[in-house]
């Protein structure tokens, strides 16, 4: 929709009244909306005090210490034995002495973190991969019963997580892919393939077939074509994928939940178990979800040209 | 864009080599390392500090792996039902004990013990047959037992002590103020104490269970439940539950307890288990909290309300006396490839020393070298409450269909008590129809 | 060119014609066979074999945490039993209630939002994107944060609608009460997918040519007119394709009702997702579940298929 045409059109350009009127009430609720999102931030920062202070404080003197509990483990000690040990060093430790307790060592955070690294990239890789292939082959070749095929690939993601969990369970557990990352990167694949295959055959139909056949024409075969001129120009399609399928992966809990327990869990199960002593340490939980929210905002923001496509499974183009 | 596609499956790739390499690395230094799995709370934090000794004994590495209480059982069952090796020692709820026996989780431990001088006559003998045995009351032990644990009270005593509060008590129930002893009493002072200011903030007059998702209404309502006569089952007749869990005593109990709920507790208390207790009562909103003993040494040692300004009481009685058992055993689970090295840290664990040592930094000793020392009752201000409260435990069935048990009551339970379903009767004639179904898909009962 | 391998370039020369476009179509078969080969397979391993194993799980009595017992075959009584429980019609209830809700409001604010966004102002990408960020996180996660937001006394939720409205915070508790807890859910839910639905709604807006428009003005049709005559039955088959996708994944919801309520207080927000998972992981009854999950899955797959027919339907019109 460009601009440059709009006096052409006057009849249906809104009048400035109107567009005021809609900028605002938009901005509102973006506005809104985006309140508990800058509160969870906020609490990241504050003590666990002031996380469950009555009233909630809106104004609060900065802490790192819900950071310091995501990333350490703490045990209570006497004063006798506090006063023991060598000064403090680093702000952590420094923290966890003022309340009467030491640093014990690292917490689960960042092997939960790495893992949900390595199996949302890796499933990725396979479903992006898997996907590309299948993609092309739709789009170019007769495949025998290929609505069918393309309606059944799709069908997949219509089952509840849990109902698909239960024999996926039983499977790994003769298998022995309980609780391993194999494991989970393949469920994931499985889960994002369908994804991948519906979106990546968009953005091949879009690319010109005259492409491939004046390279085969030049002396190409079939898969040097596929290697040489499609996958460049499917190149942006691709990427857009890729982020869609890591997003799923990463942000995927009910698998995880029930799959998973301590090797290969993800981080969205873990987040939510963060407890300090007593009850839930809510500065902790906002600091690991803050870190874990960041890489998708940034995705969000990289994204926002093909994300109509992605989360429609290529229904609705733009 | 390209670059970028380049980029990503190069870090893909990193990802994915990483993914295989560390999959190596965690199996050779397995060798030397075990796990032992609890839940995550206090006394999982003081196991920590003990095991050091056995690391430094054995030269065995200890990795921990604590889930919170709510989402244990889950996970843990989960684990054992799936034959992970995630844990080699697991520190399992008491009632998964039917279970885990049946299914081949634990490794028995009869030999071991045998082979070890382990005797269970050492230990207190409720702990033995709730942590240890099955089928429950035969010499067959599947775990030592670790920690000693039940339901128990704190209450303010600095304000029960306040000089105009006594009075007052005094002049609207002409007695003194003081921690109940029977459920009648403790509904009387919870009441007295519900919406009252005091240091000019209002508080409630207590903290109890209420928690939907695991166990926790169950773990609070039977407290009430078997003071007021509620049994399981027919002593005469195994699985006989009409009668017994829908008796005139338990009606009135369920009610007894939706009464409190209703009456005496602060608002918002409708998914509470024991973390939300705690910071309830530690941020001074309650007079009287219900919670595991587990806490209390840690409860003792705050620095808001430790000390002085708490005292504790066993769980108050009525008609007959009884508390909601808790704490567990350690086991070894038989998927676990290191399992001479998890045997060796029992054998360590079961030494009276390092009993001693388990009860003085936070734990909870069943070894009757600490039950019966002489200064045991001295030991610590909630010891003699323990002791009385140890002598009237009551488990929930340890059956191995035990979680199907316990979600029929959280539902019914909860349904009635906080989401206003029915009557108690209905309720507990609602329990007694599930209990029976779950136990003739069993082929037990009739 | 040289890029061709040798063998075939020997072969391509070695063969007539004729044969040579056939063996290039059959290279092309086995192309394609090779390139499907690897998702069918993952899915025939990951999605069917397991299908197929529920099914017949479906009909036994078996017990996944009781690897020692005996396993007989139960007819079609697993099927009875979920059918005649009251516990899973509830459930049913409570997540037919749940989907209706949420497509309610998500379809109305997100059209409504659409509209306003196509108004073209100024700054409107910014706004968009921000609004956008809600459905990109993790709704374990959304959930997780939302009930701290919803804590009685100490939680924003409260402590906002108290000083609207005036009432004491901690009067109420949005996940404890059973006339709430439903709400409180479907807030969550409509705050984290309103964003999808007026996307979706945006592409419609944007796929209308303005010449329609100016035809209509030509008519001297009311802007009202315009809205109803036009707008809305171009808009109408993204509306329900916007709303087929959210009603497949809320009929699945399970993740979100996990970490706010896992199904409190009593049973009130117990979907069937969350029946399933007692069932099937902690009540461990694998037959009876499976039972169960097919039973979903035949739901949610036909009450689709229905739609999509009527979805096509519409678009013929």
């Amino acid at each position: 929709m460009s601009q440059g045409i709009s006096t052409a059109h006057s009849v249906v350009e809104p009048t400035s009244g109107t567009r005021w009127f809609a900028g605002v009430v938009v901005a509102l609720y973006a506005l809104v909306t985006i309140i508990p999102l800058a509160w969870i931030i906020m609490t990241g920062f504050k003590t666990p005090a002031d996380a469950i202070s009555y009233p909630p404080k809106v104004v609060f003197s900065p802490s790192v210490e819900g950071y310091c509990n995501l990333f350490t483990t703490r045990s209570r000690q006497t004063p006798e034995y506090i006063a023991s040990l060598p000064p403090a060093n680093g702000t952590c430790e420094q923290i966890a002495r003022e309340q009467k307790m030491v640093v014990a060592g690292p917490s689960n955070f960042v092997p939960r973190f790495t893992n949900s690294l390595i199996i949302a990239f890796g499933s990725t890789l396979l479903s992006v991969g898997f996907g590309v292939m299948a993609a092309y082959a739709f789009s170019r070749f007769k495949v025998p019963l290929k609505d069918d095929l393309l309606f059944f690939i799709l069908s997949t993601r219509m089952m509840p997580p849990i109902a698909v969990a239960i024999p996926i369970y039983l499977m790994y557990r003769e298998l022995g892919l309980s609780d391993t990352r194999l494991g989970m990167i393949l469920l994931y694949s499985a889960v994002n393939v369908s994804l991948a295959v519906w979106l990546l055959k968009g953005f091949i139909d879009e690319i010109p077939r005259e492409y491939e056949e004046a390279a085969m024409v030049d002396g190409y075969t079939r898969l040097q074509a596929f290697r040489k001129v499609v996958l460049p120009q499917a190149t942006t399609g691709i990427v857009a994928t890729a982020i869609f399928c890591l997003i799923f992966a990463w942000n995927e809990y009910a698998f995880a939940v029930l799959l998973t327990s301590g090797e290969a869990q993800t981080a969205p199960p873990f987040i939510p178990i963060i407890i300090g002593e007593g009850g839930m340490d809510w500065p902790a939980v906002a600091a690991g979800t803050t870190l874990f929210l960041v890489p998708i905002l940034i995705f969000t923001v990289l994204l926002r040209k093909h994300l109509l496509r992605g989360i429609t499974f290529g229904a609705v183009r733009k | 864009m390209k670059t970028m596609l380049n980029k990503m499956s190069v870090m893909a790739l990193i990802a994915l080599a990483s993914a295989l390499s560390l999959g190596a690395t965690t199996t050779q230094a397995q060798e030397k390392t075990i796990t032992l799995c609890w839940a995550a709370w206090d006394p999982a934090n003081a196991l920590v500090e003990l095991s050091k000794d056995f690391t430094a004994q054995s030269k065995v590495k200890m990795k921990f792996e604590f889930v919170p209480w709510t989402n244990f059982a889950d996970r843990m069952l989960n684990e054992l039902n799936s034959k992970g090796k995630l844990c080699d020692l697991i520190i399992g709820d008491s009632q998964w004990i039917g279970g885990s026996a049946e299914s081949g989780h634990y490794v028995k431990l009869n030999d071991f013990f045998a082979k070890e001088g382990i005797k269970m006559s050492d230990f207190a003998p409720a702990t033995v047959t709730g942590y240890a045995e099955w089928p429950k009351n035969t010499p067959n032990y599947w775990a030592l037992p670790a920690m000693a644990d039940a339901v128990g009270w704190t209450y303010r005593k600095d304000w029960f002590g306040k000089p105009e509060i006594q009075a007052e008590f005094k002049k609207k129930y002409s007695r003194d103020l003081a921690p109940p002893k029977t459920w009648s009493e403790f509904k009387q002072v919870s009441e007295f104490f519900q919406g009252r200011m005091i240091d000019g903030k209002k508080v409630y007059g207590a903290y109890i269970f209420t928690e939907r998702g695991s166990e926790g209404i169950t773990m609070g309502v039977s407290n009430v439940l078997y003071p007021f006569g509620f049994q399981y089952q027919d002593p005469k007749k195994a699985y006989a539950l009409d009668g017994f869990v829908n008796s005139a005593e338990a009606i009135k109990a369920l009610e007894f307890y939706k009464a409190l709920y209703k009456g005496s507790t602060p608002p918002g208390l409708t998914n509470a288990y024991m973390g939300e207790g705690l910071d309830a009562f530690k941020s001074g909103q309650v007079a009287m909290m219900m919670n595991w003993f587990a806490f209390f040494p840690g409860l003792d040692k705050d620095p808001n309300v430790g000390g002085a300004k708490i005292g504790y009481f066993a769980n108050p009685s009525e008609k007959t006396k009884g508390v909601q058992l808790g704490g567990q055993g350690i086991s070894v689970v038989s998927y676990s490839p290191n399992r001479s090295e998890a045997l060796q840290y029992i054998k360590w664990f079961a030494s009276p020393a390092v009993q001693k040592k388990w009860q003085a930094i936070g734990g909870s000793s069943a070894h009757n070298a600490v039950l019966k020392d002489a200064g045991y009752l001295q030991s610590a201000p909630y010891a003699a409450a323990f002791q009385d409260s140890m002598n009237m435990v009551v488990d929930f069935w340890a059956e191995p269909s035990y979680a199907q048990l316990m979600l029929a009551e959280q539902k019914r339970v909860h349904d009635f008590v906080v989401a206003d379903k029915g009557t108690a009767k209905e309720a507990l004639d609602a329990l007694v129809a599930d209990w029976k179904k779950i136990f003739k898909d069993d082929g037990k009962g009739k | 060119m040289s890029i061709t391998s040798p063998l075939a370039k020997r072969l391509a020369q070695a063969t007539p014609a004729p044969i040579a476009m056939r063996m290039r179509g059959l290279s092309d078969r086995w192309i394609a066979w090779i390139f499907v080969g690897p998702t069918m397979l993952l899915l025939l391993a990951i999605n069917i074999f397991p299908l197929i194993w529920t099914i017949k799980l479906s009909f036994t009595n078996f017990r996944a945490n009781r690897p020692n017992a005996e396993v007989s075959g139960v007819g079609i009584d697993n099927y009875v039993s979920v059918l005649t429980d009251p516990d899973i019609w509830a459930a049913m209830q409570t997540t037919a209630h749940f989907v209706f809700w949420t497509i309610t409001l998500q379809t109305l604010i997100g059209f409504t939002l659409a509209y306003l966004i196509d108004r073209k102002f100024r700054g409107h990408g910014f706004w968009t994107t921000l609004i956008l960020i809600p459905m990109m996180l993790s709704p374990a996660v959304v959930g997780n944060f939302w009930a701290f937001l919803y804590q009685p006394q100490t939680g924003l939720f409260n402590a906002v609608a108290a000083f609207l409205t005036g009432v004491s915070p901690s009067s109420f508790s949005m996940l404890g009460e059973v006339s709430l807890a439903p709400w409180a859910i479907i807030i969550v839910d409509t705050w984290m997918w309103t964003p999808y639905v007026m996307l979706i709604c945006l592409a419609g807006l944007r796929s209308i040519p303005d010449y329609i428009y100016e035809a209509a003005e030509v008519d001297r049709a009311s802007k009202w007119r315009q809205f109803w005559s036009v707008t809305l039955p171009m808009v109408l088959p993204f509306i329900m394709l916007a709303i087929l996708f959210r009603g497949i994944e809320n009929f699945k919801m399970f993740d979100m009702v996990n970490l706010l309520t896992s199904g409190g207080p009593g049973s009130t927000t117990e979907v069937a997702s969350i029946t399933l998972k007692r069932e099937a992981f902690e009540k461990w009854r694998t037959g009876y579940s499976s039972a169960f999950a097919i039973i979903l899955f035949v739901a949610v797959f036909g009450l689709a298929n229905i739609y999509v027919k009527a979805l096509n339907h519409i678009k013929s019109r």
